[in-house]
């Protein structure tokens, strides 16, 4: 099993969502998070006096989902998230260990 | 205002041209219902704009842990100027004439007015509630130099003090049959008393009282523009009573300064936000409600002696001299005027104040004549004025803020409260509750 875990523009996450579902994907965790990366902040104005902002809003989607599965998952992100432009975001993929459903008691992919 | 009282000389030849002003200013000691009721309504503008059209204004733009404080600060001017403006600032400013300087103490509370009284046309009664909402305002425009780092008991007595020793004499100089006004300076809303006279008060205090901590190093972000535009709307609704009720009178003058008050107001708002645009790349909401104010701050002298032209050409000046006081003379001097009541207030008013001298147009008004209609000694009057408001208000706020320094133990609050938020430290409330 592989966690990832994508950041992405806040405006993209419908067509991600809509993305994933179409594999077959049953469930992910979606947070909104600030940060930055080459794409820095942006500055407001007022007044004359120009304020950077370091931090840009962006949403983050974590799914856990079967090896088998993986190279589909990304694709599919790195599809329908980006849009050419910098500050479409990151897509990180993480080794899990295991998975359980609380419900069920049922164990690795079962569980997903 | 003024305006008639100023104009008693000239009402021989106005007579001529307009004989049912003659047939009114023979009958000048009888109360003029119409008057009366313009005037009441016109203070009940003006009120509304100090705790409501101000305090949303710069409450706007302070942060959203200071905004109680920064409404508050707007809020208990009001209320104490009300409270002294009847216990003697109406005197100081009003009462018999004392070598020019001063109003004596013989109306202290308001004594031996009664009900009876007329101040032209109107009950004395009316005409000081209106002098009082100005005096209120002016206060409270004074406050937005300091937000944000001063302690509210250091305010409180300020405010006292400045009342009482800054805006009542200056008030009795140019309206109260004081030397100035008899000099011939032209101010009728006031563009020396109210806006030169706390811009630049609020200057001085903001240098004594020292940046905010993290002043042109943190980001410090506005609360909300929407209150700070609903604000500045406010406040133009108010300023129809501020400026059409100084004509003290439901006429063709008053009708004349209703007119170019907007019109200089927008034409500010305009400007403001087109050399924004230019400069800065962006049309700012915060900039068109800067430049709404501005506009009314430099029509605010002119606006019952100029024409249209007049209060076009006022509003430009203001659109343009406002962005460059907050824009760059500010950054480049390096005082943390919060919320730019110098930079707005102060320089608007003293555009306002000359400009009054150069486009004051006696087809509007008999009582004023400038520069580009054949006088230009009133530009030196003009002149003489805006010094005089400058260095008496710069001088008396250093004195009055430094008795307050040693009265309340220092004048701003503790870092601590100030990194806090003055809303929850000194106050022990929010502003917001937003989770």
């Amino acid at each position: 099993m592989k966690k990832v875990e994508a950041i992405i523009k806040p405006f993209k996450l419908d067509e991600v969502k809509e993305g994933l579902s179409s594999l077959g994907i049953q469930g992910m965790t979606v947070s909104e998070v600030k940060g930055f990366g080459r794409q820095k902040g942006h500055s407001e104005i007022y007044r004359g006096a120009e304020y950077t902002v370091d931090f840009v809003a962006k949403v983050k989607l974590e799914i856990v989902v079967d090896d088998a599965m993986l190279e589909k998952v990304v694709e599919v992100i790195l599809a329908s998230a980006g849009t050419g432009k910098i500050g479409d975001g990151k897509v990180f993929v993480l080794p899990v260990e295991s998975a359980w459903r609380i419900r069920t008691r049922e164990q690795g992919k079962d569980a997903l | 205002m003024k305006a008639r009282w100023f104009g008693t000389l000239l009402l021989a030849a106005a007579c001529l041209l307009l004989p049912a002003v003659h047939a009114f200013a023979e009958e000048e000691a009888q109360l003029d219902t119409g008057d009366t009721a313009w005037m009441i309504v016109a203070t009940a503008l003006v009120m509304f704009m100090t705790p409501v059209g101000l305090a949303l204004f710069y409450g706007g733009m302070s942060r959203s842990k200071n905004i109680l404080n920064t409404v508050g600060l707007s809020f208990v001017s009001y209320v104490l100027g009300s409270v002294l403006w009847v216990l003697w600032g109406y005197s100081l400013a009003f009462g018999p004439d004392l070598g020019g300087l001063v109003g004596g103490w013989s109306h202290f509370f308001l004594k031996g007015i009664g009900v009876n009284d007329l101040s032209g046309t109107i009950p004395t009664f009316v005409f000081v509630v209106f002098q009082m909402t100005f005096a209120g305002i002016t206060v409270a425009l004074v406050s937005g130099s300091i937000v944000e780092r001063m302690k509210f008991s250091s305010w409180v007595l300020f405010a006292v003090l400045w009342l009482t020793f800054i805006y009542s004499p200056v008030c009795h100089w140019v309206w109260g049959g004081g030397w100035l006004g008899s000099d011939g300076a032209l101010d009728f809303a006031g563009g020396t008393v109210v806006h030169i006279n706390a811009g630049v008060s609020g200057l001085v205090l903001a240098v004594m009282l020292g940046k905010r901590r993290g002043y042109g190093k943190q980001t410090m972000f506005p609360s909300s523009i929407v209150l700070t535009a609903a604000g500045a709307a406010m406040l133009l609704f108010g300023w129809f009573g501020f400026n059409a009720g100084s004509a003290l009178a439901s006429d063709g003058i008053a009708a004349s300064a209703f007119l170019v008050t907007n019109t200089s107001a927008c034409v500010g708002a305009l400007t403001w936000m087109l050399v924004e645009w230019f400069v800065s790349k962006k049309p700012t909401l915060l900039g068109l409600a800067s430049g709404l104010v501005a506009g009314l701050v430099g029509i605010t002298p002119a606006a019952g002696f100029v024409d249209l032209a007049g209060a076009f050409a006022i509003g430009i000046g203001a659109g343009v001299i406002g962005y460059l006081g907050v824009a760059v003379l500010k950054p480049r001097l390096g005082f943390d005027d919060s919320l730019d009541a110098f930079g707005v207030h102060g320089l608007c008013g003293i555009w306002g104040a000359l400009a009054t001298g150069v486009f004051a147009n006696p087809a509007v008004n008999a009582a004023g004549t400038g520069l580009l209609y054949g006088n230009p000694k009133q530009v030196l009057i003009q002149l003489l004025s805006v010094a005089v408001t400058i260095v008496y208000a710069g001088v008396g706020t250093f004195v009055l803020a430094s008795v307050t320094r040693l009265a309340t133990g220092g004048l701003r609050v503790s870092e601590e409260q100030e990194v806090a938020g003055l809303d929850s430290s000194v106050h022990g409330e929010r502003g917001f509750v937003l989770e």
